[in-house]
């Protein structure tokens, strides 16, 4: 039971939390207490170091915006978020209850009566913009993976169509977000005229943007890893006479998992950096236009809210890459990941 | 005509003047319910021979007929059990097999395929591990379920390429036994790689030494040593006394030497021309 919970939390992340469970089941105590400080402790020991050095840096550098704010600002200004977005809730629904209270006296009075609902339209708060960032940054992921995937088989492959399409990949990959940016916005505004309410256009720009940067790592490492099948799997294939298809689906994409996982784990994390560029400069309503906002409003709190959205930002971030090493390590068979 | 004839067959690879020959004048003409062992050192081309047996790869010269018929690709009727097991590690011990059996006997009903398959576990002596990833078996128990899948194929002729060279010493030995045993079961044609004189001999009826390469012209098979002399079903323990298995095994031994001897007259040992230089001695008095 015990070995068992400590395998899923190692495999969840979660290994520094093995010594503490160790110890509360009072295995060999002294190494326990040695093994916390050195996983617990010690990070938290530096996490605290940076913080006091942030706090004595901040306040010798003055901008206009006033001084740069300090850890204690920034934790403040996570609480001011935090209540916006309580009021904002709160308003959403008094708004609701007042609408379906009127359609209701409506309807009481004349049953025949169209009532209205509408949407309430009130501005997005900080946890709206996190969730609009993590769709657009999927979508524009999902829209990579769908073409890096497949490609990338292919080029494994075939050392044809690697050698024909590796110039285009060399000179692509290295293209910043903010160089595609004013290209798709082109071309998005020119084709996609009559935006749908659930896809607006700047969230459509964003999402193709993310996903023409973050396709590389995975058209890449997939066709690094189709092409350093072991030989002897395909063999297995060819003596069993096996179809394209079934090749395909029940020897290559098996065998290359591992390393397309670690391809779609670069591809995510690369699109969560170019996601905060190009929601910025799309005006897409996510984390890096609420930085693009602050910074251009210039209150007194913009730096410090700022501040936020970068740890956020890193925060997400850090998580979206555990959640894909954790798929990496389910696809591998027990093989030995990184 | 044997069921299986190789005639002249020469494989190189590269070109040019990286072109490096491999196997050159192969002559192997192998009779049905046959087993045929072909004797080498690592790295004399004994994988690209049993490779071109199987169609995995083309010959540059001659030819290589399976009942009459030109070998041309790789197909089921020839089964190839891999030196490093080749299973897929993703699937079990019975889904390995279960790859093979569903392919090739899609028209086949799933109780008799299921049947076919079980029939396999228990052959190799897995019954029991059938639900086991590879990597929860043994190296031994890997290569049983290599040996298992490949026979389920209903193959025409078995081709091992070194199947227990990567085992230890012991685990060797017992599965050299089991594959005497399911040999003698049905009596299929098999063709066997191997480096080891001992294992030949226990379990092959002829054995062909593979001559390595001289001046990069190619190994080819040597002079066939017959073993039709020791009766199966030949016992470990008691070969080990058998005058017959001594006297073959050092012929066998012998040839080898000479081979690697002949070879070594033929390095020119080329004089190295050493610089003229003394050490200087600074008089400092």
């Amino acid at each position: 039971m015990k070995d068992k919970l400590i395998s899923t939390l190692s495999f969840a992340g979660f290994g520094w939390c093995v010594p503490v469970i160790r110890l509360t089941t009072g295995e060999d105590p002294n190494e326990q207490i040695r093994q916390i400080f050195l996983t617990i402790g010690v990070p938290v020991l530096t996490f605290g170091l940076f913080l006091l050095l942030w706090n004595g840096a901040a306040s010798g550098v003055r901008t206009n915006l006033g001084t740069v704010p300090g850890p204690a600002q920034v934790v403040e200004q996570i609480r001011s978020l935090a209540q916006e977005h309580r009021e904002e809730r709160q308003k959403r629904t008094e708004f609701y209850a007042r609408q379906a209270e009127k359609n209701k006296a409506q309807l009481a009075a004349n049953p025949t009566e169209a009532v209205k609902v509408r949407k309430f339209t009130g501005r997005p708060t900080y946890l709206d913009q996190i969730f609009t960032s993590l769709r657009t940054v999927f979508t524009g992921f999902l829209i990579a993976s769908l073409i890096a995937v497949p490609l990338g088989i292919l080029c494994g492959m075939s050392k044809t169509l690697m050698t024909a399409l590796n110039p285009l990949i060399q000179i692509f990959k290295p293209v910043s977000p903010v160089a595609w940016l004013p290209i798709v916005t082109m071309i998005v505004s020119a084709v996609y005229v009559v935006p749908r309410e659930w896809m607006p256009k700047s969230y459509v720009i964003s999402s193709i943007t993310v996903a023409l940067c973050c396709m590389w790592p995975s058209l890449i490492n997939t066709a690094i890893g189709v092409k350093s099948i072991d030989k002897d799997y395909i063999n297995v294939g060819r003596v069993l006479r096996l179809g394209f298809f079934s090749r395909v689906f029940r020897i290559v994409l098996p065998v290359s998992m591992p390393y397309i996982f670690a391809g779609l784990r670069i591809s995510l994390g690369v699109g969560w950096v170019v996601l905060i560029a190009s929601e910025m400069l799309s005006q897409n309503p996510g984390l890096g236009k609420f930085v693009w906002d602050e910074f251009q409003n210039g209150s007194s709190q913009s730096l410090a809210r700022i501040m936020v959205a970068a740890f956020t930002i890193g925060l997400v971030g850090f998580v979206l890459d555990r959640i894909m090493i954790m798929l990496h390590q389910l696809v591998s068979y027990g093989q030995e990941t990184h | 005509m044997a069921f299986l004839e190789l005639n002249g067959v020469g494989k190189g690879y590269g070109s040019g003047s990286k072109r490096v020959e491999v196997l050159r004048d192969i002559d192997l003409h192998v009779e049905e319910g046959e087993f045929v062992a072909v004797l080498g050192f690592s790295g004399t081309g004994k994988t690209t021979l049993i490779s071109l047996i199987a169609g995995l790869i083309e010959p540059d010269a001659g030819e290589i007929l399976l009942r009459g018929k030109k070998v041309d690709g790789p197909g089921p009727g020839r089964g190839v059990v891999f030196q490093n097991y080749s299973l897929l590690p993703w699937l079990t011990a019975r889904q390995n097999i279960g790859l093979a059996v569903d392919h090739l006997f899609s028209d086949w009903d799933a109780d008799k395929r299921a049947a076919h398959i079980d029939q396999h576990l228990k052959m190799v002596n897995l019954a029991a591990a059938g639900s086991k990833l590879p990597k929860e078996l043994s190296g031994g128990m890997r290569q049983r379920v290599s040996v298992a899948r490949t026979l389920a194929m209903n193959p025409d002729i078995l081709l091992l390429d070194e199947p227990l060279g990567a085992l230890d010493a012991l685990t060797r030995g017992s599965l050299q036994g089991e594959i005497a045993r399911i040999w003698a079961q049905d009596k299929k044609t098999v063709v066997l790689i191997t480096n080891d004189p001992d294992e030949a001999i226990f379990l092959a009826d002829r054995i062909f030494p593979l001559t390595p390469a001289v001046d990069g012209e190619g190994a080819t098979l040597g002079p066939e040593f017959g073993v039709e002399n020791l009766p199966r079903p030949r016992d470990k323990k008691r070969l080990n006394e058998n005058a017959d298995y001594k006297h073959l095994r050092n012929r066998i031994t012998k040839y080898f030497m000479d081979v690697r001897h002949e070879q070594r007259k033929n390095i020119r040992h080329e004089e190295v021309l050493l610089p003229d230089l003394r050490p200087v001695v600074w008089e400092t008095a």
